[in-house]
This record gives C-alpha cells, sequence and structure tokens, in this order.
C-alpha cells in the first residue's frame, strides 16, 4: 500500500523538543496556514469578518476572545469540519501548505488527516483503548496487526498516556477519567500523523490536574506539530502559546506575539478582555 | 387551603388508578389465561403439548403437539424479519443521516402511515396480490403459503424498526460524529464504523421488539398462510402460527369450555411467554447499554 510511510510516526521528539526556539520566526520561516480575507456564514448570519493571518509551523496559537466571537468557528473552517452543518459559506481563501483547502479538488478526507482535531468535550468512541487509537489507521485503510499496535504505542506514548493505560488497552475507553479520555483523543487524532492539530477548548471540561498535564503535552507536541487552539482562559493562552489572535464579533481584532498581547496590547478592546473588563 | 390539599389528594388518587389500570390488566389476562391453561394441562400433558410433532385437536384422533404452531410462527417472522430489520436500519440511516429537510419532512410521515394501515388490509393484500405476484416468479407456490404474509409483514413493521432505530441513532452523541468525520471518514464510513456500533444497544432492542411484533401478528397470517399446522421450515408451504389458530377456534363453532375450546389458552399462554421473554430481553439490552 502507497500510503503507509504516512503512518510512520516521527521519533526525535526528545531531540528536538524546543529546538525550533533557537529558529526566530521571521518572515523567512514559511507559514503553515495563510488565511486570507476570510468570511463565513451560517445561512443569512455572517459569522466571520475578512479575517486574514499566518499561523507559523510549530508554533502554538491561541484564539481568545469572548464565547460567540467566531473564534471557534473559525478554528473549524481549517479542516473544515463546518462542511457538515447544512446551509453554511464562506469565501475567502484558506491556504494550508500553498494549498487550498477549499478549492473543487480538495479531498477533504486527505485534508482531514493532516489536520487532527480535539474537542472540547472529550468523545473518545465506545470501543476500547486500542480500537479508539488504531481507529483513525484503519480508515486509512492499514490492517497489518504489528503496525497498528506500534502505532497505537507511539501515540500513546506521544500523548502521555501510555504508562497509565499500557496493561488495559484492551478494555473500554469510557472507563478512564475525564482527563486520560482527553489524552485518549489526543492521542487518536496523532495516530494518523497529522500535521497540524487544532484544539477546541482541550482542557475546559477538567479539573486543574488534568488541565496541567494537557498543558504540558502541548508544550511537547509543540515542536512536531502545528497546533492552533481556543481557549477562554487567558492565563492557559498566556502559559502555552506562542502566538495569540484575540477576536471579537467575528473580526480579528489583534494577532501577534503572545507576551505582546498580554503585556502591551495595541488594541483597547483587547486589553479590556485581557484584563477582564469585560467577556 | 383545605379545599386545595383536597383537590391534590383527588388528583393523586386518579392519576395512581390509571397508573395501575395497566398493572391490573395485564395481571388479569394472566391470571385468565392461566386458570384456562390449567384445564387444559389437566388433559394433555405438557410434555406432549411441547414435544409432540402434530397438532390436530379437532380431528378425531387428537394430538396436541405445539410445535408446528410454533414452527410457522417462527417461519412466517423469520421472513418478515429479513425484510424489515436490514431494511429498516437502513431506511433509519438514510432518514437520519442523508435525506435532506424538506425530503425528511415528506417521507417521516408516509413511513408512519404504512404502520397505521389495519393489518387486515395487509391480509388481504398478501393474499390477493403478493401471492398472484409471487406465483408468475415460481408457478408451484400454493395459494397458501408462508412466503407472501411473511413479506407482507415485513413491510409491516418496517416502520416501527425504522423510527425505533432512528430514535437509537439520533442518541449518539454529536461530538462522536465530530470526531469520526475528524478522523477523515466519509459519511458512510462515520455511519458503518461509529454511528451503528455506538447505537448498537438501542437498535438491538429495537429489534427485539419488531420480533415480539412479528411473532405477536394475527390478521396477515390468518388470512394468507392457510391455517394448516404443518411441522416445516419451507417458506412456500403452507402454515398456521399461534396467532392464527387462536382466530381459527374463536371464529368456529366450538363450544365453551371444552378441551378445543381450552387449546387457545394453552397456546396463548406459550405465545405470552415468548413475547414476554422477547420484550424482557429487549428491556435489559436497552438498560446496559444506557448505562455504558
Amino acid at each position: 500500500m502507497s500510503a503507509e510511510p504516512a503512518f510512520q510516526i516521527k521519533t526525535d521528539m526528545n531531540t528536538s523538543f524546543r529546538a525550533a526556539d533557537n529558529a526566530e520566526p521571521t518572515a523567512a520561516v514559511e507559514p503553515k496556514i495563510k488565511v486570507e480575507n476570510l468570511n463565513f456564514f451560517y445561512g443569512n448570519h455572517q459569522a466571520l469578518y475578512n479575517i486574514s493571518l499566518n499561523l507559523l509551523p510549530q508554533r502554538v496559537t491561541a484564539l481568545i476572545g469572548p464565547s460567540g466571537c467566531g473564534k471557534s468557528t473559525f478554528l473549524r473552517t481549517l479542516n473544515r469540519m463546518n462542511d457538515i452543518i447544512p446551509g453554511v459559506r464562506l469565501n475567502g481563501e484558506i491556504r494550508i501548505d500553498g494549498n487550498d483547502i477549499y478549492a473543487p479538488n480538495t479531498d477533504v478526507v486527505t485534508l482531514r488527516k493532516e489536520v487532527g482535531m480535539v474537542f472540547q468535550k472529550s468523545n473518545p468512541f465506545p470501543k476500547t483503548i486500542f480500537e479508539n487509537i488504531a481507529f483513525g489507521p484503519r480508515v486509512y485503510g492499514l490492517k497489518d496487526r504489528t503496525k497498528l499496535e506500534e502505532i497505537v504505542e507511539k501515540s500513546l506514548v506521544r500523548a502521555d498516556l501510555w504508562k497509565e493505560v499500557k496493561d488495559r488497552l484492551h478494555t473500554s475507553a469510557l472507563d478512564l477519567s475525564g482527563g486520560q479520555q482527553q489524552r485518549l483523543c489526543i492521542a487518536r487524532a496523532l495516530a494518523v500523523d497529522p500535521e497540524i492539530l487544532l484544539m477546541d477548548e482541550p482542557a475546559s471540561a477538567l479539573d486543574p490536574r488534568s488541565t496541567a498535564k494537557i498543558e504540558d503535552l502541548i508544550g511537547e507536541l509543540r515542536s512536531h506539530y502545528t497546533i492552533v487552539i481556543v481557549t477562554h482562559n487567558m492565563q492557559q493562552a498566556a502559559r502555552v502559546s506562542d502566538y495569540t489572535a484575540f477576536f471579537y464579533e467575528g473580526s480579528l481584532v489583534e494577532f501577534g506575539d503572545t507576551r505582546e498581547i498580554f503585556t502591551k496590547p495595541r488594541e483597547r478592546q483587547t486589553e479590556d478582555y485581557i484584563t477582564g473588563r469585560f467577556g | 387551603m383545605q379545599r386545595r390539599k383536597l383537590a391534590e389528594s383527588i388528583i393523586y388518587c386518579l392519576l395512581f388508578l390509571c397508573g395501575s389500570l395497566s398493572i391490573f390488566v395485564t395481571t388479569g389476562i394472566v391470571i385468565a389465561l392461566g386458570i384456562e391453561a390449567l384445564g387444559f394441562f389437566e388433559h394433555v400433558s405438557l410434555w406432549e403439548f411441547l414435544f409432540d410433532t402434530e397438532w390436530t385437536p379437532l380431528f378425531s384422533i387428537k394430538r396436541f403437539g405445539i410445535a408446528p404452531l410454533v414452527a410457522g410462527t417462527l417461519l412466517t417472522s423469520a421472513i418478515a424479519l429479513i425484510i424489515a430489520l436490514p431494511l429498516g436500519l437502513l431506511v433509519a440511516v438514510y432518514l437520519g443521516e442523508f435525506a435532506s429537510e424538506p425530503l425528511r419532512r415528506v417521507l417521516r410521515p408516509i413511513l408512519e402511515l404504512l404502520a397505521g394501515i389495519p393489518t387486515i388490509v395487509y391480509g388481504y393484500f398478501a393474499l390477493l396480490f403478493v401471492t398472484p405476484l409471487l406465483q408468475t416468479l415460481f408457478p408451484e407456490l400454493p395459494g397458501f403459503n408462508a412466503l407472501s404474509p411473511g413479506l407482507v409483514m415485513g413491510f409491516m413493521i418496517l416502520p416501527m424498526v425504522a423510527s425505533l432505530s432512528e430514535d437509537a441513532l439520533y442518541s449518539v452523541p454529536q461530538g462522536l460524529k465530530e470526531a469520526a468525520y475528524a478522523m477523515g471518514c466519509t459519511r458512510l464510513q462515520m455511519v458503518f464504523k461509529v454511528l451503528i456500533p455506538s447505537a448498537l444497544g438501542g437498535i438491538t432492542a429495537a429489534f427485539i421488539l419488531a420480533m415480539s411484533r412479528a411473532v405477536g401478528e394475527t390478521m396477515i397470517v390468518a388470512i394468507a398462510a392457510g391455517q394448516q399446522p404443518n411441522l416445516t421450515l419451507d417458506p412456500t408451504s403452507p402454515v398456521e402460527t399461534m396467532t392464527a389458530y387462536i382466530v381459527q377456534i374463536s371464529l368456529g363453532d366450538t363450544p365453551h369450555g371444552t378441551l378445543e375450546y381450552r387449546t387457545i389458552f394453552a397456546v396463548g399462554l406459550m405465545l405470552f411467554l415468548i413475547t414476554l421473554l422477547l420484550n424482557s430481553v429487549s428491556f435489559m439490552i436497552r438498560n446496559r447499554y444506557r448505562n455504558a
């Protein structure tokens, strides 16, 4: 099967962790995701107005803003998850590695293999832990049992869950705790070896300890993936992200280096939101 | 104040009575069935009833083996379920996941209409339309057979399977569907790898309720299956189901209180036990999956 190399997980995890820090994110780095003049509509309601921004590879970008500001909608345009909602349309352009993902000849299935997603509410399938992780590779046609086992282990190791579940791989995923379930979902997304990871408030339903684990995990994954995370938690955005985009009422108000956004925001609205004056 | 309290307790009593009514009725049925069936088993041994291979209570040489009636019931039910279960599930998947909203608004009521047709209409439809149609394909087919009423019965219970399965599919959390799509599933993969497996409990319960409905169905088989107790699993032969036998005796001139008369209570009890078993299994499955 020609697609097989795609299932190999990058193994340089320990060595290259944070190695990318040395490379200053200047204009020299080609953006992983380029969004230009994106407008998005649910029926007649416009949810996003003229969004343009570039997301760099091996960086974490946080999307913040009050509820209903369009940050989740924006996140879901990146793997075309909004496609499953009837009556939506969009214009503008989103390019991933230079390819227009809304071009007529784009294969959504291939796109979603490249762009993994983790949801707010952990949603493991009612299957065993093993079957949950093996699900994605199987969808893409991998049948070889040894390879599947390899992928399951690597994905769980990478999601920092292997030690906790290695002796119960064939028990139901629903028996795991909330935090474990969310890491399982991250492992499941990693199993098809995506290049981009979208996270929609991945820790908002978790207790502080599980949240800390997820945040550590994001730090570790950062060197391998382009991560976009929606969060309501300002401290979290400050802790985990390199860049922050502030959305308000469907518009991108401010986008820049996280430290700058949180210490000296250019826009009044950003400052008001970050300091808790509204939202 | 006093009056309000009184009104409250009157309403409470009324509601309690309504609630207990169904229990009283069920208990009454069980008692009535049980007493008459006891009278039957005073004359016929349980062994003969369960293991004799002939059912001829109206002949001069009387044999009381219920096996032919059970076989007839199982045969027609099996044919019905072969139609109703897969088609019903596919209809549910189509309505729930594929049909556009306007189409769904048209299709659902039509499907429910199918469930509202009196079964006697289905019975004559089987006898006068489906059997002749089948005979053009298989000229050997007798005018009364298990196949035709079985098929028609399948279409009769299809709406029930579809609507119960659709409920089961609908109860699968949106998050699971999204997870499947986000993992790169096509819509078909999502349906067969995630949606149906996740709704399996509800779907199984729906299937078993459909079985129980098929086993209890009366009019179609009484009209089109032939009322001849045959211990066979050949769908082209005429058969008699338990329900059809009860109809046959109830309509005939069998005197009240005779052994022949009491047979229908023994058969009825058997039918009751089978459907009770099926419904309990369905109930247990639904509960187990709800807790999972």
